[in-house]
Order: C-alpha cells, then sequence, then structure tokens
C-alpha cells in the first residue's frame, strides 16, 4: 500500500518536473523571430499550430544535422509524444485539458521550427566557407 | 560479476559524470558549480573504485565490496546534499540568507544523522554500516524534499536564470525518478527490466547536466511564466 502511494506521488512529481523542465527547453527559443524563407516554408505566420509540428520535423529530416540541437530536439519530441498521449487518455475528462496540450505542442512546432532555422542558417554558413577556400 | 548490460551503464554513467567536469571548466564555470562538479568527481572516483573492488575480490556479494559499497553511498549521498545546498544558497543569494541557509542545512543534517543513529543503536550489529547505510537513506528522503521545496521557491521568487533552473528540474527529475523506481522495485522486483532504472537515472543527471552546460551560457535568463504549466 505504501509503495502504491510513493509511486503515485513520485509518477505525479516526475511529470510535474518533466513538464517544466521541457517549458524550460521549448522558452528557451519563443523569443527567437523565425525567418521569412522558414515561414514560408513551414506555413508558420507569427503563431505555430499543433499540427505543424510533424511538418517541421519532416523538414528538419531533410536539412543536414547540427550537433547542437539534437538532444534539444530529441527531449522535445518525447514531450510532444507524451502530451499527444495525455491528450488522447485524459482529454475527456477535462475539456481544458484538450486546449492545453494544443497550446503546448504548437509551442514545440514552434521550438522545432527555429531549430529548422538555426540548421539552414547553419549549413548556409558552410556551404560558404566551403566557398571561400 | 555484473552483466554486460549491468557494465555498459556503469561505464556511460562515469562518463557523462567526467563530462559535467569537463564542460564546466570549458565553460569556465568550475568554481561557480564547484559542489555540483564536486559530487560528480567523487562520484567518478567511486564507481573506478567499485569496479576495482570488484575486479579484485570477486563477486559483489564479498565484504569488501559491500563495505566500500555502503561507505562510499553514504559519502556520495552527503556530497549531493551540499550540492543540493549550494542549489539554495544560489537561489536564496540574493536574498542575502546565506547564513541561514548553512545553519538550517547543519541543524537538518545533524537531525537526519541523530535519527538514523537513533534507529541503528537499536541493533547492535554491525553499528557503523548500518548507520552508514540508515544515513544515505535517510538523507536521501531528505534530499528529495529539499528539492521539492526549492523548486517551490524558484517559481515564487521569479528565478529567471536559466542553467540554474535546468539543473533544479533535472535533479527534481532525478530525485522523482529515482523514488518512483524504488516503489516499483518494492511492487514487482521479478521484472528484470526495473533493476535497470536506478543506474539509467543515475546516467541521466551528470548528462542533463552536461547539457544545461553546453547548451546555455551563465547569462541565458527565461521568462518565470514559461515554467509552470498552468499560467497564473
Amino acid at each position: 500500500m505504501m509503495a502504491v502511494l510513493i509511486l503515485i506521488a513520485s509518477v505525479a512529481t516526475l511529470c510535474m518536473f518533466f513538464v517544466s523542465y521541457c517549458r524550460s527547453l521549448v522558452a528557451s527559443s519563443s523569443r527567437h523571430p523565425l525567418s521569412a524563407e522558414v515561414r514560408d516554408v513551414t506555413g508558420i505566420r507569427t503563431v505555430a499550430a499543433a499540427a505543424d509540428y510533424a511538418r517541421v520535423v519532416q523538414l528538419l529530416r531533410l536539412c543536414p544535422d547540427r550537433r547542437e540541437d539534437r538532444t534539444g530536439l530529441k527531449a522535445v519530441g518525447i514531450y510532444y509524444s507524451w502530451l499527444t498521449a495525455v491528450r488522447r487518455m485524459l482529454a475527456w475528462m477535462a475539456p481544458s485539458l484538450r486546449s492545453w496540450t494544443e497550446h503546448e505542442q504548437a509551442c514545440c512546432a514552434y521550438f522545432a521550427a527555429v531549430a529548422l532555422d538555426r540548421r539552414i542558417a547553419h549549413n548556409r554558413e558552410m556551404l560558404a566557407q566551403q566557398a571561400g577556400l | 560479476m555484473p552483466g554486460s548490460i549491468d557494465l555498459s551503464i556503469w561505464f556511460l554513467g562515469t562518463a557523462f559524470e567526467l563530462m559535467f567536469v569537463v564542460c564546466s571548466l570549458a565553460r569556465r564555470s568550475f568554481l561557480r558549480y564547484f559542489f555540483l562538479n564536486l559530487y560528480l568527481l567523487i562520484s567518478t572516483s567511486v564507481s573506478i573504485g567499485r569496479f576495482l573492488i570488484l575486479w579484485r575480490y570477486g563477486g559483489q556479494g564479498s565484504n569488501q565490496y559491500m563495505y566500500f559499497y555502503y561507505y562510499s553511498d553514504a559519502l556520495l549521498t552527503l556530497t549531493l546534499f551540499g550540492a543540493l545546498i549550494s542549489l539554495y544558497s544560489r537561489v536564496f543569494g540574493e536574498l542575502r540568507t546565506g547564513e541561514y541557509v548553512k545553519w538550517g542545512a547543519v541543524f537538518l543534517l545533524l537531525g537526519t544523522a541523530g535519527f538514523s543513529y537513533a534507529v541503528v543503536a537499536q541493533s547492535a550489529q554491525r553499528l557503523s554500516t548500518g548507520f552508514a547505510y540508515e544515513l544515505s537513506q535517510n538523507l536521501y528522503f531528505v534530499g528529495l524534499v529539499l528539492t521539492y521545496i526549492l523548486w517551490g521557491a524558484v517559481l515564487k521568487l521569479r528565478e529567471t536564470r536559466t542553467r540554474l533552473v535546468q539543473i533544479i528540474l533535472s535533479l527534481g527529475l532525478y530525485f522523482s525518478g529515482y523514488a518512483a523506481s524504488y516503489a516499483l522495485m518494492n511492487l514487482s522486483w521479478k521484472f528484470s527490466i526495473i533493476r535497470y532504472l536506478c543506474p539509467v537515472l543515475g546516467c541521466f543527471l551528470p548528462l542533463s547536466w552536461s547539457i544545461t552546460m553546453l547548451r546555455n551560457s551563465e547569462e541565458a535568463r527565461l521568462a518565470p511564466a514559461q515554467l509552470v504549466a498552468v499560467p497564473r
């Protein structure tokens, strides 16, 4: 009985810390403005939508990898999947949860779009360096 | 001897611990996060020491390994406690409450040691080993509670330093995960996959600290409102 109580309490706090940790990752890119090219290619104007995430991730896969954002993207990917699972399982209980998960997923999409923007800029810089040689 | 999966996780964890020290040296933050570095340096030395003892004296059931394991575990928990208190000092630094935090930590440590001694004193057998084990367990629980309180203080004081916030969040994730895996082990110890949870979590903490150190500069800031799940 005691182990069950500890398990429930620790899983609840684990979820709380996980959400806050992922939010702190996502928040780091929320102020970064998207370039016009990325806005065109992703279809994101000013605010991203939850559904944009899959499309942005597909675009990220087409772009050569950048080591710096690999772990952040993985963590946010896990967070996105976790939010999808929460929405599917619990949204029928609390309708407000649906809008909250959608908002969070939209932030994940924006984070991925910023990563795409940085990758494009990085690759362009590499190409310019190679051309200079 | 542990199996190949155990050994892989063990080596990976030790490598991540060293990685954090290297990252903080490279980012010129070694002294700023001295107690975190000290904890991970001691943890690396303990890992190497345990491996050497295991190699020399055979299985994990040997007396030498058991003694070394419990004493080193108590030492690690003490340094982790020190690291946690150093985070408290940083969060409360601007309120000039450093002295209170220091004395509070000393009282908490003495109280936990006294309680552990009182529990162990009732059984006279192997007093020192029992004390090391009990102190480690109790201090771990105190650390868990202190991390939750620290997170509450971070939100209340509207802490904006990205590095500090992410280091505390990683610690919170680590402690919560540890408590959950212990509870799971008590419930269903027969599933072998559960026994890998604790060592994997041991890898997670230095890895996430290293990523934080690499990704964010000391000047990086974030809006505190973005951290809470439900905006206030």
